[in-house]
Formats: structure tokens, C-alpha cells, sequence
């Protein structure tokens, strides 16, 4: 196959972008996407250019690295699937692809497609925890908890904190990510305890990142590598509220 | 100059080693562990579950990661599960058989107290998971489920659907960022350590880059504590993350750290086969799916038929007829050259022929396809992903990769390398899986040692070298710190004064290959000498002929990378000698020169029950060996049988 790229090129996080074409030849189906991104550096380097910088590392859809909004799509055409997953079967031979790093205010560009996603580390910070110290745990089954919560609780937890929800609302909204965190622990009794303070506190560190606000797109859900569903971000909304009204307890 | 290798293992009763060991530790008074400051290098399991428990008891904790979160590291990987000795399905597990499950399936090459350590403090590892808020799969009544994994008749694998490494490394990332929000944790992402410092012998620091800006930054500490995983990358292709190096452990070595094992690598029966020379990593098809899956390949050699063509009595299910009490289960090794026999021998399947079936019709016909969905469904459908193959209709094609290193820095039984100071944790020190792991070991490697031994070991250093006024303090402005980093500077400005015609990657890809061929799943004397001639070559070529795009001060990956293969290069050097002076074939580690006749494993007791620990001796020299002899007084050393 032959693939016409246009890959957005940024020195760093001050310059000024902007998109580059490139010509890839010999692509074939069964590369994965990055390996034909791969491809086209091994070229650049060889022809003594600079390769283009994108985030990847574990490759098998887990570690969340990997970015890329492509023919703008965040994670690509395929759904369900992270850009390290996506194979190039997905294209056909004279595809022309737009490649271009996650965008949002609160994502600043590092270089190319590159980005900073510190700010999720910073919400989880505020409260994304539940407060136990190693050592003070009782037996793992003192505390039964009902299968559908804690499938529930899993179906959240399984949230790989890629960043693909933010990237392609209009808003420039988190509230999918912050959403899974939150229901992830708010389902399981162990959660109880901090679950109102947990809310408020993530929330209002989502907004002083610069996230938006939710409309109800759903274009987060949509993205959604890990198909977490929109009706965690009711419930946040639930517990925000009540948090609001009632206090910490 | 040999090292004088003490392995502190407690005196008396296994079962109470460390017990005893614990109350003979000497402790930090909790007012003044804020007096002292401790470096992790990595936060996966071991780093992030070391530097938020030691931040939790009160330590000052630096923790550096070169992802740009340290919620990404390599742990997160991991499917299939967890084990511990629970005994919640009330099936005959104990301490004492998670213990000698473990030690057989290294096939007695790891220390015994260590072992028994391991599984005495795993049951509290599921505990303080559960109490994060870990979603462990569950049972209708509402406790926690268990499923079984090769190399064990008992069911003891805890898991979360196919994520257990990520669920189980959020629980430790979040506790890291309840310390990093309190102040006891700064937390340095996209930073990468590049070599250790020195002062009077105890490790005192380290020189690390950050990724971004390129900058060369000075880190003091108490004491240094090396969790930065496995050496898998040293191949190329392995089921590690592009990022997962040896540089740390390297440094470390360099540095005056035995390094013990390296040898020992495993190779994962059940991982996707290559099906391109583009390929830039290979997936593993969780261990787990062996409890469903039949391994299988046609009794005909070269036969084309599709799988479902082939009716069941023109079937070698081949695992089941050499090891019909594990059958399917066998541990890693043992199924990996199984498979790589059958291949060989002309049986394999798919266009390579490198591929053997792992099927699951039986199990869907007898429990549904939804069971198996509910099971597997994330794996079945990574499987379709990847090869556009439905696994419910078609069987999967599968074949051995590089997972794990069971080799590592040399540890004592306080985790600390040679180096006073230096401490190793999870799969970068040697010490618990011998020659081979089984599986859902790792998890609760990492754990123990993070949640459970360090925090304890470490404090017992601070308490008996640690000074706790300023004066006894070595700061960043010692001598020794400007030492190391002019050394890591120059070294960063050779490898951009090169200049030359190749990519960091082509030289990646030729050493792995190199070591695939030579150091892969079966080894020779002939094969190792013969990559010992040719990795200097390469590495020599490497430093004159690599080409580094962009400059060392700004962010710049393909720097990282020829850093890091940079250190593969003499690293494999160092493999390949373990695996020549080891003329015996033991866990992942084959010599075809000492098998059975049936094609099993030959140890050899006499002369090799001892871990071999490598010193650094200068650029150009031969790395000198020193060995650890293993005792054993509570197991017996039997010809490992899963027949």
C-alpha cells in the first residue's frame, strides 16, 4: 500500500505548529499502526531528518500511552481499540491520513504528537484514592462485596487514562475520565468513607486544569478504547451534587 | 577480585526466618524517618508500591520514571493473575506448597528462605489490594474467585477480568499519589536514571536526564532503590514495552553491583506469532487461557488443512500426551520448548510454520461461548485485533516470545545488591524465580517486595549507616556527583558526535536476533561462542556508524533509545558468558548439549546449584564470576516432573 501522511509537526510546546506531508510506501496490512509510523522514521533518520515524536510503549492496548487523532478520531477508525492496535487493514492502498497530537488546553503539546497529560496525575492527586496504608488491610474476604458492584466497579476501573475522551470533545471536557476514577471506588464499599469528599475534591481539580464542561456529545464514549460508558459521568454528577449540599459526610 | 557474597539469611526454622528477622531489625523512630530521603528508579509495582509505602511510614521519597505517567509502567501488562496461598477453595494450599511450587518451578536455582518469604506475605498483598479497592474478580456470594495457572494443582490466582497488572498497579499508583499529594513523594516522570554515585562504597545518588528538556540533574538520597524491571528488550522482539531496558540495572553493575543469572530469561509459550520483519513487539496471550485451551498441532508434518478440517484422531494434542497429570498446564518452559520441539520437527501451523493451535471448542461446546466470553472476551478480541481471526470459530495460533528476566541484580536477603545502600526489587533483582517463573509470580514479586519487605529492609540500613544530622549528609555538591556526571555527559556527547549511516533500531533489531538465534530457547557452546564474537562487533559498529537525529538538550527518543541499546550491546555480552559457564540446562535456560533422552531439561546438582553472580572489571574486559552456592534443607532436589 501506499499512504499519503499529514502529520502535524511542533518543535515544542511554545512554536508554532503546523502539518507536514509525507509519502509512505510498502505499507502493509498487517502493521499495526505505529509500525508504519515506525517505517516512515526509519526513512526520515536515514535521510538525516528529524523522525516524528509520538507517545507509545506498551503496544498491546493497556499501558494508555499512545495518543493520535487520526482523520480526526482519537485512537483511529476501528473503535474500541487504542492506536497501538489499530492495524493498517483499516486503510486502504492511496488513503490520505491527518494525524494530529491530542488536542485540549489542559494537553500541551510536548513536540509532534507528543503531549503533557501531568493534569490526570494532578486529579487523581486531589482524591482518586482510597486512604489505606500498607499493612492495615483486614482479610480480603471480610468483606464480601455483590458481584454486580464489583463487575460495575471493574467496568470504570478499566479506564486506561489515555486521554482520547478529552481530545475529542468539543468542550475539551475530562468528565469521562474523572467519571471512571470516581465510579470505579464509589461502587465498592471500601470507597464509602471518603466517596463525597472524593467527588468535590477531583472535580474541582478537573476544572483548575482548564478541562471544559460536559454538553452531552458523547463523543468521549464514542472514543473510548476501554467502552466506558457515559452513565458513569451521571452518577459523578449525582455524588458531586449531593457532596455540594451535604458536606464531606 | 572476587565478591564476598553473604546472603543474611536468617538462622533458624524456615517458617520462622523472618519472622525473627523482623524483630531483629533494627527500626527508625517515626520522627526521624522524615530525616532521611530515599531514590526509586521505576514506579511499577515494586517502585510504586517501595516509594508509597515508604512514604506512608514517613520517608522522604524521590521516584523517577521515564513514562510520562507513573501509572504506565510495564506491570500494567500483566493479565492472567496474581497468586497467593489463601486457600479460599479450600483445595489443599498452604504457604508450604505455594512455597515448593514456586522453588520446583524454578527448578532449584532460587534461594530458599527468599521463596518461603515471598509466599508467606502474599496472602497479605491480596488484602491490601482488596482494601485499595481493587476489583478482584468475585463469586455470586460475593468473595473473591480463583482460577488455576500452570506449574500448580491448586486453584490460588487471584486476577480482574484481563487487567490484573493495570487494576493491581492503579491500587499502587494511587496510593504513590495520595504520598506525592501529601508531600512525602516528589514524583519525576519522563526522567530518566542514568547512572549511580558513589561515596565510600554506599550508594549515595544518581545522575539522572530529563526527557524533555534534556537536562542533567543531580539527585542525593540515603539510600537507592532499583525497581526498573527486566532486561526482555535485549532481543528486540519481547512482550515488554518499547520503553523496558536494562540502563538502570546496567549503571548499577558498572558500578560495583553483581549482576546475577542473567541467562535465566523466560520465554512465554503463549504469545501471538511474528508475522512481519516490521514487527516492533509481540503480544502475550495470557497463561490463563491454557485452563480452556488444548495445544495442538496435526499428527501429519507439513499438513494445510485448515484447523477445523482436521478431524480429531489426525491431532498430536501434544502436551497432554507427554504430561498427562498437567497436561495443559505444564509450567512456561516446559510448554515453550514443547512447542518449539513439535515446530521444529516440521509440525508447526500457519503461513511460518512458527505457530502451534491453542484451541477452544471444547471448552465453548461444553460451557458456551458466553462462559468463555465472560473469561477471556478482552483476550479473544486483542487476538481478532491483531490477526483478524475470530478465535470462537478458528483455534489461535500461538508460539513461544520473551516475556520475563528471572536473572537480575544480585540481591541479599534484605534486597540490597553488593553495593551498601543499593537495593534491587521485583523482576530487576534475581531472587525468587530461579530458572523459570510461574506464572502470576511476578505480580506478587513486585508486591512483596515493595508493599511488604522493603519498606522494613531499608529502614534497618537507614537505622544502623544512616546519619540523621546534616553534617554526616553527602549532598549533590560532592565531589563524586561532579565525577559520574561528566562521565554521563561525555558518554551522551560520543553518542551524538557519531553521526553516522544507521538507525538505533536496525542495530536493536540485529543484536536481538544475535541473541534469538544464540541465547533464544535453546543454546549451544558453539552458538554462545559464536555471539560473543559477533556482539563486539556490532557494539563497535554501533559507536561508529549509529545516526542520532536532533540534539542531547531538548526532547529527543531516538537519544533515549541509543542510550539504552547502547547498554544492550555490552549487556548481551554478559547473558551469553552466564549462559556458557552454566553446562547444565535448567528452567529457561536450555543447553542442547545436557537433555534426556525424552528431550527434558538435565540438571546437573552437583556442579550447578549455585547462582552465578557477574562482576563489572573495565570496558573491554571479561566480566569475572563469583557464585552464590544454594543450600537446601527443606526441599529435596528431584528431576522436576509434571508427567
Amino acid at each position: 500500500m501506499k499512504i499519503t501522511l499529514h502529520v502535524w509537526r511542533q518543535k515544542d510546546a511554545n512554536s508554532q505548529g503546523g502539518m507536514e506531508p509525507y509519502e509512505v510506501d510498502g505499507v502493509s496490512a498487517d502493521m499495526s499502526f505505529l509500525e508504519m509510523l515506525d517505517m516512515l522514521n526509519e526513512q526520515l533518520i536515514v535521510q538525516g531528518k528529524e523522525p516524528i515524536a509520538f507517545d507509545h510503549d506498551c503496544r498491546e492496548g493497556i499501558c494508555g500511552t499512545c495518543s493520535l487523532m487520526i482523520n480526526g478520531v482519537a485512537h483511529g477508525p476501528d473503535g474500541s481499540t487504542t492506536t497501538c492496535q489499530l492495524h493498517m487493514r483499516s486503510f486502504k492502498d492511496g488513503d490520505a491520513i491527518h494525524i494530529e497530537p491530542w488536542r485540549s488546553r489542559a494537553f500541551p503539546v510536548v513536540r509532534d504528537l507528543v503531549v503533557d497529560r501531568s493534569s490526570f496525575d494532578r486529579i487523581i492527586q486531589a482524591g482518586g484514592y482510597i486512604s489505606i496504608n500498607a499493612g492495615n488491610a483486614q482479610d480480603a474476604n471480610n468483606l464480601p462485596i455483590a458481584k454486580h458492584d464489583s463487575d460495575l466497579s471493574m467496568d470504570a476501573a478499566a479506564c486506561i487514562g489515555c486521554g482520547a475522551c478529552v481530545a475529542s470533545c468539543p468542550n475539551g471536557s475530562a468528565m469521562l475520565f474523572v467519571a471512571a476514577k470516581i465510579g470505579h471506588l464509589a461502587h465498592v464499599p471500601q470507597g464509602q468513607p471518603e466517596r463525597a469528599k472524593r467527588a468535590r475534591d477531583m472535580v474541582a481539580q478537573m476544572d483548575a486544569e482548564g478541562f471544559g464542561a460536559c454538553s452531552n456529545h458523547y463523543e468521549c464514549e464514542a472514543v473510548c478504547p476501554k467502552d466506558i460508558p457515559v452513565s458513569f459521568i451521571s452518577e459523578m454528577n449525582k455524588d458531586f451534587m449531593k457532596a455540594s449540599l451535604c458536606g464531606d459526610s | 577480585m572476587a565478591f564476598q557474597l553473604d546472603s543474611k539469611i536468617p538462622e533458624g526454622p524456615l517458617k520462622d526466618k523472618w519472622t525473627e528477622h523482623l524483630f531483629n531489625m533494627k527500626l527508625v523512630n517515626p520522627a526521624n524517618k522524615r530525616k532521611f530521603r530515599i531514590i526509586v528508579i521505576g514506579s511499577g509495582l515494586a517502585g510504586g508500591a517501595a516509594a508509597a509505602s515508604l512514604g506512608e511510614l514517613g520517608y522522604n521519597v524521590d521516584c523517577f520514571c521515564f513514562q510520562d505517567s507513573s501509572r504506565r509502567a510495564h506491570s500494567i501488562a500483566a493479565q492472567g493473575g496474581i497468586n497467593a496461598a489463601k486457600n479460599y477453595p479450600n483445595d489443599g494450599d498452604s504457604v508450604r506448597r505455594l512455597f515448593y511450587d514456586t522453588i520446583k518451578g524454578g527448578d532449584y536455582r532460587s534461594r530458599e528462605a527468599n521463596v518461603y518469604r515471598l509466599a508467606e506475605v502474599a496472602n497479605s498483598i491480596i488484602d491490601q489490594c482488596v482494601a485499595q479497592g481493587v476489583p478482584f474478580a468475585r463469586e455470586y456470594g460475593g468473595l473473591l474467585d480463583n482460577r488455576s495457572f500452570g506449574g500448580a494443582q491448586v486453584s490460588r490466582t487471584f486476577y480482574a477480568r484481563g487487567q490484573t497488572g493495570q487494576q493491581l498497579l492503579i491500587g499502587a499508583y494511587q496510593s504513590l499519589q495520595r504520598q506525592v499529594a501529601k508531600g512525602s513523594v516528589d514524583m519525576h516522570v519522563r526522567t530518566e536514571m542514568l547512572d549511580v554515585v558513589k561515596v565510600d562504597g554506599h550508594a549515595k545518588g544518581i545522575i539522572v536526564r530529563d526527557l524533555v528538556t534534556g537536562e542533567i540533574r543531580r539527585h542525593a538520597a540515603d539510600a537507592v532503590l532499583i525497581c526498573s524491571g527486566g532486561y526482555g528488550n535485549v532481543f528486540y522482539l519481547s512482550t515488554n514495552a518499547m520503553g523496558s531496558n536494562v540502563t538502570a540495572a546496567m549503571r548499577a553493575f558498572k558500578r560495583g553491583a553483581g549482576f546475577a543469572n542473567p541467562c535465566f530469561t523466560q520465554i512465554h509459550p503463549t504469545c501471538i506469532p511474528v508475522s512481519s520483519e516490521h514487527q516492533s513487539k509481540l503480544t502475550l496471550m495470557s497463561e490463563s487461557l491454557r485452563n480452556d485451551g488444548r495445544v495442538w498441532v496435526p499428527k501429519k508434518a507439513g499438513d494445510d488443512r485448515a484447523p477445523r478440517d482436521i478431524p480429531e484422531d489426525e491431532r498430536d494434542y501434544y502436551l497432554e500426551r507427554r504430561y498427562p497429570s498437567f497436561g495443559n498446564l505444564v509450567p512456561r518452559d516446559v510448554a515453550s520448548r514443547a512447542a518449539k520441539e513439535r515446530c521444529d520437527a516440521g509440525f508447526g501451523v500457519g503461513s511460518t510454520k512458527l505457530a502451534v493451535y491453542l484451541d477452544f471448542s471444547d471448552a465453548i461446546n461444553r460451557l458456551g461461548e458466553d462462559v468463555i466470553r465472560a473469561r477471556y472476551g478482552n483476550l479473544f478480541q486483542m487476538y481478532e485485533k491483531i490477526t483478524a481471526e475470530n478465535p470462537y470459530k478458528t483455534p489461535m495460533r500461538i508460539y513461544p516470545a520473551v516475556h520475563y528476566t528471572m536473572g537480575g541484580l544480585w540481591v541479599d536477603y534484605n534486597l540490597q545488591t553488593t553495593v551498601p545502600g543499593l537495593f534491587a526489587l521485583g523482576e530487576a533483582n534475581f531472587s525468587d524465580h530461579g530458572a523459570n517463573r510461574l506464572g502470576a509470580s511476578a505480580l506478587m514479586q513486585g508486591l512483596a517486595d515493595g508493599y511488604f519487605v522493603a519498606p522494613y529492609t531499608v529502614g534497618n540500613y537507614l537505622a544502623e549507616h544512616g546519619s540523621m544530622n546534616a553534617e554526616g549528609k553527602v549532598t549533590t555538591e560532592h565531589a563524586a556527583f561532579d565525577e559520574v556526571e561528566k562521565e554521563v555527559r561525555d558518554r551522551l556527547d560520543r553518542l551524538m558526535a557519531v553521526q553516522g549511516e544507521r538507525s538505533v533500531d536496525s542495530f536493536h533489531k540485529e543484536l536481538g536476533l544475535i541473541m534469538w538465534d544464540n541465547c533464544g530457547m535453546g543454546r549451544t557452546k558453539e552458538g554462545l561462542q559464536k555471539a560473543l564474537q559477533e556482539i563486539p562487533k556490532l557494539r563497535e559498529e554501533f559507536w561508529k556508524n549509529v545516526r542520532i537525529p536532533g540534539d542531547a538538550t531538548s526532547f529527543n527518543p531516538e537519544l533515549e533509545k541509543a542510550a539504552r541499546v547502547a547498554d544492550f550491546l555490552e549487556f548481551g555480552e554478559i547473558m551469553c558468558h552466564d549462559a556458557l559457564d552454566r553446562e547444565e540446562s535448567c528452567g529457561g535456560h536450555f543447553r542442547e548439549e545436557h537433555q534426556t533422552e525424552e528431550g527434558e531439561a538435565l540438571r546437573r546438582d552437583d556442579e550447578f546449584a549455585y547462582a552465578a553472580v557477574w562482576e563489572y572489571m573495565g570496558e573491554g574486559k571479561d566480566p569475572e564470576l563469583s557464585k552464590e552456592i544454594l543450600e537446601f534443607e527443606n526441599v529435596k532436589l528431584t528431576t522436576r516432573s509434571y508427567k
